[in-house]
């Protein structure tokens, strides 16, 4: 089920047989069943997918955040299941941007210090006010999270995730705290800096309507792949409805 | 069991080492107030039952020599209920196997019965028997220290004859429960006995057949003692009595009284202490618990569980913590109590001292423990209580932060986002930071004061011992003696110099203030004596006038040139004006000073001396006691390096064990300010720590975050440590300072360092324990959770 057009893009992340066995107490969850896929260049993506079926795990594995019982997460020529500790760290630090469901700023910082936080451990970021700009937020830098409305919060986050310029950002539910309205100005950022910066984005949610902003939707159910949809052309997230 | 005790439960499960940490500061405070108000308790109950069956006396008088016709006038005075008089000298022995000079003093009794007054303890064997001038009851600590038994013998040198002496009994004595001799600092038991023998016996020895040279009174219930001090002295004026005094002056009593007060202040401090910083951890313990389970509470509420329920169940969250840390502590404080209670009894000689806790005490204890603990809660669980249920079930607001002065500052710029991260958490939680920082700066503070002691009479032994006190031995003679014995005793074998000194016993008079001690008479230029001022510059004696104790003089309110009334207690007995000519510092006891010349010319007297400083060869030691005791009138010898070497080691026992103690205790309340902290910063910062961390911080780069903040409230608490500590070691060093011994106010480097040391030490090894959890932080789970 590949999509061919897609062939002669350059692979950012790929994944074969990806299987992740967890025990909650007594049980073993299965949270993936063996995973095939693919993020191309450039590309935004959205994978899809009821609570269960194994979006946020995926999400994790890709991010370094958790490690797979087995399988092959290849990032570039770097296999990520058999990397350690010390490897998923500068993974994380210098490659991956995260957007997470509950914006998860420092609620001491600033909006422009929540983003030089990380601007300062990476090799070559942009500035935070400039990252501040791309969102919309240039106006509100000097505030701290509780003056910011949760809308605006996500937009720090993304702010926070791009500003390293990493090669690959990951949004776990970023509007699964908003309304509709305020949630679609968040992903018009997500969009934006995509588009102005070409980065390989994927966001992952369970609102199908989210899919029509995607050059392609990963389908997700049961731990598995079960269906890859390349859309014919992204509609604007101000088009969208939910 | 219901469901909500069972919740109970796990939340003490789940916060087990938060729980031991505060328990242990409220053991350490229980066990404190146990410690204290038992052996308190146990002191003053033995010491009056003790002066209650034996009769101790109210007033005691001593003087030449009267006859005995003058008790019937000693007794008639208004508000005495009975008078005893007696006969009491000192006195020199041998005791087979022991080289060593050893002192006693020796007092009569009635022939073959108790006096009734004062009256023995009998621990073993009998009082002498009627009629028999051989027999001798001695005291238990100097049986005990040479392993004498009723039957054994002992050699006395008695007014210059040697007696062959039986030991007819054991004794203790209300007179003697702090058994010290003339001129001591601490008891000696192998070098200082306590003798009584019947009267007839002793009387014959001192030639004194039908008089007295000592009497002791009980006042009638209710007298006032002065007017019956008054009398007395009236009365035995011609008869060469050195002035009555009533219990306070009586040394045993004086010791015991100072131990008693040092209980109360003991009783009062440390408890208070260690209980107020409990009271803090469980007021930020429970103010988060309640914070994390908002929605619990909220939930509990709308399914109809009372506000009583919920202050019930938080309350006895903190209950249970109080209860465990209580019982610890009087277990503890029962164990140390009846440790502290042996101590004591080597140094004061009760017939029987136990420690044992009456159950009002542990009441006591576990009512002002849960007091604490309800006054640091009583917030907390009234925040719990008052929540609607609907506004409970939102999450709390987020924080609000400000910028502090610090970064809006010109350093501030130079900050990172980590360091700004620490600031804005302190400045946000002031009033915790500063309470922490003050916990942990009493912590510090304790330690200072606890080394402080050991070092500050370190140094008040090295003044005594190396600035004033320069002899190796010091020589009473029985009455004055012409200085030309000096001579006699340069040629003893083992002496190599020897100078004298004159002593009279005075009273110091200042309009209403007065002291009794005695002058002492010496060369213009001492050898084996120091005068020093309060920098330790050595002081020349003036040809005339006196020179005074600078406590003294503060006492009697005398400055430099201020005149004095001297009442002399000896031979003639004249009151004579004399100038204070200066002040001298020194650790130990208090003195007046004079030219020995000038002071032989007061007492209108030839060139006389009292007794001899003598520096000696050590190596010939047991030559030099054989030659001495040969030497006619002498009544003691002393010697001074084995009295520094005994208070050395008594020193080394006891102050370093309570300094250890000290340490242990200061070094929990540090260890569970810390800990805690650590734990409620760590489960409030999970979140933000676990977001770093995905955003690829390493471990080390977020530990910074929680530990900095923690260190930097440790290195704030411990300048503030150091202000407390230094102020709790002056106030102490002032309070201690009494006329036997003034501890100098002197802070060393060391002890600084010491307490900055411990302090640190107990911050490393809570934060080693909080390291270990971050290593763990979860990042997925962390940032699932919504708080």
């Amino acid at each position: 089920m590949q999509a061919t057009e897609s062939v002669n893009k350059e692979v950012i992340f790929s994944t074969r047989g990806l299987t992740k066995v967890y025990r909650m107490g007594e049980v073993e969850i299965h949270a993936l069943r063996g995973v095939d896929m693919e993020l191309y260049a450039g590309e935004l993506t959205v994978m899809l997918g009821a609570s269960g079926s194994g979006k946020s795990t995926l999400l994790n594995i890709l991010g370094g955040l958790d490690s797979a019982t087995d399988g092959v997460v290849r990032y570039g020529e770097q296999n990520l299941v058999r990397a350690g500790e010390k490897v998923l760290t500068s993974f994380r630090r210098d490659h991956v941007g995260f957007v997470f469901q509950f914006y998860n700023l420092i609620s001491s910082l600033t909006a422009r210090e929540n983003v030089a936080i990380v601007t300062e451990i990476s090799r070559n970021p942009m500035r935070p006010e400039e990252a501040l700009e791309l969102v919309g937020l240039k106006e509100r830098m000097d505030h701290f999270p509780s003056q910011l409305s949760g809308g605006e919060q996500q937009r720090v986050a993304i702010a926070r995730a791009i500003a390293k310029r990493p090669a690959v950002l990951l949004c776990d539910e970023p509007t699964g705290a908003l309304d509709s309205k305020t949630g679609i100005r968040v992903l018009e950022a997500i969009e934006h800096i995509n588009r102005e910066l070409n980065t390989t984005t994927a966001v992952i949610t369970h609102n199908q309507v989210i899919g029509e902003m995607a050059d392609r939707v990963i389908q997700l159910s049961d731990g598995r792949v079960s269906d890859v949809h390349v859309n014919d052309s992204r509609k604007s997230p101000r088009e969208l409805h939910w | 069991m219901k469901t909500i005790h069972r919740k109970l439960l796990r939340d003490l499960g789940r916060l087990k080492g938060q729980v031991a940490a505060i328990a242990v500061v409220i053991a350490a405070g229980v066990m404190t107030l146990i410690l204290a108000v038992t052996n308190l308790e146990s002191i003053q109950h033995s010491q009056q039952r003790f002066y209650e069956e034996q009769r101790f006396a109210d007033v005691f008088v001593a003087l030449t020599r009267a006859p005995e016709s003058v008790s019937e006038r000693l007794g008639a005075i208004p508000g005495v209920n009975r008078v005893e008089t007696r006969i009491r000298a000192g006195i020199r022995l041998e005791v087979p196997g022991y080289s060593d000079p050893v002192r006693g003093q020796l007092h009569s009794i009635p022939d073959g019965r108790q006096p009734d007054i004062n009256a023995l303890y009998l621990r073993e064997g009998s009082l002498p028997e009627p009629g028999r001038s051989d027999q001798v009851a001695i005291s238990e600590p100097f049986a005990e220290a040479h392993d004498l038994r009723a039957g054994d013998r002992l050699t006395a040198i008695i007014n210059g004859r040697e007696e062959r002496l039986t030991v007819s009994g054991i004794a203790l004595s209300p007179e003697w429960i702090y058994q010290i001799g003339p001129a001591d600092i601490l008891p000696d038991y192998e070098r200082f006995a306590v003798l009584w023998m019947n009267r007839r016996a002793v009387a014959n020895a001192f030639d004194l057949d039908g008089a007295f040279n000592s009497a002791v009174f009980t006042l009638q219930a209710g007298a006032d003692a002065e007017p019956v001090i008054d009398a007395i002295d009236e009365i035995l004026a011609p008869y060469g009595g050195i002035g009555a005094h009533d219990r306070d002056d009586q040394l045993s009593h004086r010791f015991l009284e100072e131990e008693i007060d040092q209980l109360r202040v003991m009783a009062v401090m440390l408890p208070t202490i260690f209980l107020g910083v409990s009271a803090f951890l469980l007021s930020v313990l429970m103010g988060r618990i309640i914070r994390t389970q908002r929605q619990a509470i909220a939930v509990l509420k709308a399914f109809g569980y009372s506000n009583r329920d919920m202050a019930l169940h938080y309350g006895a969250l903190t209950g249970i913590v109080v209860l465990v840390g209580a019982v610890a502590g009087v277990l503890m404080g029962g164990w140390a109590a009846d440790h502290l209670v042996q101590v004591y009894l080597e140094y004061f000689r009760f017939p029987e001292l136990d420690a044992r806790i009456a159950p009002r005490y542990i009441l006591l204890g576990v009512a002002v423990a849960g007091g604490a603990a309800a006054l640091g809660t009583w917030r907390a669980v009234r925040r719990a209580v008052s929540l609607a249920p609907a506004e409970a079930m939102r999450p709390p607001a987020p924080e609000t932060f400000k910028q502090g002065w610090i970064e809006r500052s010109r350093l501030g710029r130079l900050l990172d986002q980590s360091t700004r991260i620490i600031l804005r958490n302190l400045a946000r939680h002031r009033f915790k930071a500063t309470l922490s920082a003050l916990g942990i700066g009493l912590s510090a503070a304790l330690m200072l004061v606890g080394s402080f002691q050991f070092g500050a009479v370190d140094k008040l032994f090295d003044t005594q011992y190396r600035l004033v006190q320069k002899s190796d031995v010091i020589l009473h003679f029985t009455d004055p003696t012409p200085e030309r014995s000096l001579n006699e005793l340069m040629h003893v074998p083992g002496v190599q110099f020897a100078e004298g000194f004159r002593n009279v016993p005075v009273r110091l008079i200042n309009e209403q203030h007065d002291y009794r001690t005695s002058i002492q008479g010496m060369d213009t230029e001492p050898r084996l004596l120091g005068l020093i001022d309060k920098q330790h510059r050595p002081i020349s004696l003036p040809p005339e006038g006196l020179l005074l104790t600078d406590f003294l003089a503060d006492h009697l309110q005398l400055r430099p040139g201020d005149p004095l009334t001297v009442e002399i207690l000896e031979g003639h007995r004249r009151t004579l004006e004399v100038e204070l000519a200066g002040v001298v510092s020194e650790p130990l006891g208090v003195s007046a000073y004079m030219e020995r010349r000038a002071l032989n010319r007061l007492m209108r007297e030839g060139p006389a001396i009292s007794g001899a400083w003598l520096l000696t060869d050590n190596a010939r030691n047991d030559e030099l006691f054989d030659a001495l005791w040969d030497v006619p009138r002498v009544a003691s010898i002393g010697l001074i390096g084995d009295a520094e070497r005994r208070i050395r080691e008594y020193i080394a026992d006891t102050v370093l064990v309570t300094m250890g103690f000290l340490l242990l205790l200061a070094g929990s309340i540090a260890f569970a300010v810390v800990y805690n902290n650590a734990r409620i910063a760590f489960a409030e910062r999970e979140r933000e720590l676990a977001t770093l961390r995905v955003l690829g911080f390493t471990r080390a780069e977020v530990s910074w975050i929680l530990i900095g903040e923690l260190a930097l409230i440790t290195l704030i608490a411990i300048p503030v440590g150091w202000l407390m500590g230094t102020g709790f070691a002056l106030a102490l060093s002032e309070a201690m300072a009494m006329d036997m011994f003034r501890i100098p106010f002197v802070i060393s480097v060391q002890t600084y360092a010491f307490s900055a040391l411990g302090v640190v030490v107990a911050t490393i090894l809570s934060l080693l324990l909080i390291t270990r959890r971050l290593y763990r932080l979860d990042m997925v789970s962390a940032l699932k959770t919504v708080e």
